[in-house]
């Protein structure tokens, strides 16, 4: 297929594994056609900046570009914003757009995302009840923050995860009163261990963030149209110019669910970004791993759109690039940066290397004498040893992980 | 604005106008150049936007910090003491002209 200029390749979705599954194919050698369709109006660019700088205000759009479409011209990468994708017919190969146009492939990738899960509570689609995805969304709670300042009104966050403690660190260092209500006992329930957790609280309650956890929303309390209060199931009412839900994403896969694709919330690929028709791959949020142990495994992460938009690309090559490297993501919240890498869920131990205390510290996690995580704050340098370590396969114990004058790079093996 | 000449892994220079404040980073993505892939989208947490600045003017730049200097030991091309990652440089008056190679590969 490499060499076939008749071959066409349609991506769907502009976005961080659209871009990487088009660009590796160019990177590949492929020869043929490349289109690159992007629903939302505006060229690919970082989402990453839209909970942070951006809210700030502190950057314009020409600065959340990932890449220029002259850039994207150069490798003649055909890109199409502002396109619907509205059915995929796999017998026929052909994509189908809003108005009836149809795009004839020899190749196809999804790499669609993953759209903000909204609440189901009255209220929730007052005004002023706002969720982060997209850089429209961005900027209309920028627009909702810069109100609330001027009002002295303030912000309530739903939901305790990465995007909602990034919005409230945002939101409370423009110095605007912030609540955090989290349903389960801790922050960040599904991303980070207990240990962590309570370090975020204290995190944000030591910037004059109110944490409240176990707060279990029962409604948005709406006047003449916007939402004025969040009531939580206590009884307690939580006044609010502006409601930022921050409650989880779901993956796009209703195109690929409707061509007859295995989807389990998320399209179902294999290590090599194959759906189950091997012909078809997809990347990034849009999908869900189905892992060689048979474990499945869902990551909502740059490195997993840039990992699997390249696997992707090399399936569609005829080429096997297994994305099997260790997870890792960040966060940046105030002037701590997390680095995670690994997966904790099994791990029953932990050591701290540093102090919690401190700036910078790292948290190493074992299931028994397997490293399986590491946290690092503020600390790249372990971060970078620990995806060494874990994509080796090699474990310190747990002694050596918390003592810092041990040098954990000695324990890789040799080049 | 001050103009900043990014030299592509093809060796192809281009002078861009890059807005003070922007980083060098945003400026070579903003305008196609080509080589910096800035995955983390300029937050430090990637180091695809390895560049080397001019070695004679390296000692003029603000010196890198630590979460800079941790992340450059990932670069994919090879690391010299004039490596930098372009998200964590600010174009400004004290840069004109500065010319800034962009790493041959960033994988």
């Amino acid at each position: 297929m490499t060499q076939d200029a008749s071959a066409h390749v349609v991506v769907i979705g502009a976005g961080q594994a659209g871009v990487q599954v088009a660009e590796a194919l160019r990177a590949g050698g492929f020869a043929g056609r490349v289109s690159l369709l992007g629903e939302e109006p505006y060229g690919p660019y970082h989402r990453p900046p839209l909970s942070k700088a951006w809210l700030a205000g502190e950057i314009e759009a020409a600065q959340l570009v990932m890449r220029a479409p002259e850039a994207l011209a150069r490798k003649n990468i055909e890109l199409r914003t502002g396109v619907r994708v509205t059915g995929v017919d796999r017998a026929r190969r052909v994509v189908r757009l809003e108005g009836g146009e149809e795009i004839a492939y020899t190749g196809l990738a999804f790499a669609t995302g993953a759209r903000s899960r909204t609440l189901t509570l009255p209220g929730a689609d007052a005004r002023g009840v706002l969720a982060l995805r997209t850089r429209d969304d961005a900027s209309a709670i920028a627009a909702a923050l810069d109100a609330c300042l001027a009002r002295a009104l303030p912000v309530v966050v739903i939901g305790g995860g990465f995007i909602g403690l990034e919005v409230a660190a945002t939101a409370r260092k423009r110095g605007l009163a912030v609540t955090v209500l989290e349903a389960l006992p801790r922050l960040l329930a599904r991303a980070v261990t207990p240990q962590l957790s309570d370090w975020y609280a204290a995190l944000h309650r030591d910037h004059g963030v109110q944490v409240l956890l176990d707060a279990k929303v029962s409604e948005i309390e709406v006047s003449d149209g916007a939402a004025s209060a969040v009531l939580t199931a206590d009884g307690a009412r939580h006044p609010a110019g502006l409601v930022l839900v921050g409650v989880g994403a779901v993956a796009q896969d209703a195109l690929a669910a409707e061509a007859g694709l295995a989807c389990e919330r998320g399209i179902v690929v294999d290590d090599c970004a194959r759906t189950s028709d091997p012909s078809i791959v997809a990347a990034g949020d849009c999908t869900v791993t189905r892992r060689a142990d048979g474990s499945t495994r869902r990551l909502e992460s740059v490195q997993n759109a840039v990992e699997q938009g390249k696997a992707a690309a090399a399936s569609l090559l005829g080429h096997s690039k297994p994305f099997t490297a260790a997870p890792w993501f960040w966060s940046d919240q105030y002037d701590r940066k997390l680095q995670m890498a690994g997966s904790a869920a099994g791990a029953d131990r932990s050591a701290v290397r540093g102090e919690t205390s401190a700036a910078s510290f790292s948290v190493w996690h074992f299931a028994g004498e397997r490293l399986v995580a590491v946290d690092a704050i503020n600390a790249a340098k372990d971060h970078l040893l620990s995806r060494k370590l874990l994509d080796a396969g090699v474990s310190p114990t747990p002694q050596q992980a918390a003592d810092p004058s041990f040098d954990l790079a000695s324990l890789l093996p040799k080049p | 604005m001050t103009t900043i000449t990014y030299i592509e892994p093809s060796g192809r220079e281009v002078a861009i106008d890059v807005p003070d404040g922007w980083s060098l980073m945003q400026g070579a993505t903003a305008n196609g150049v080509d080589g910096i892939v800035a995955e983390c989208g300029g937050s430090c947490a990637c180091a695809t936007c390895h560049c080397y600045v001019d070695p004679a003017r390296a000692g003029e730049l603000p010196a890198p910090s630590a979460a800079e200097l941790d992340m450059l030991a990932n670069v994919a091309a090879e690391r010299r003491p004039e490596s930098r990652l372009a998200c964590q440089l600010k174009a400004a008056p004290a840069l004109a002209g500065l010319r800034v190679r962009v790493a041959d590969t960033q994988e």
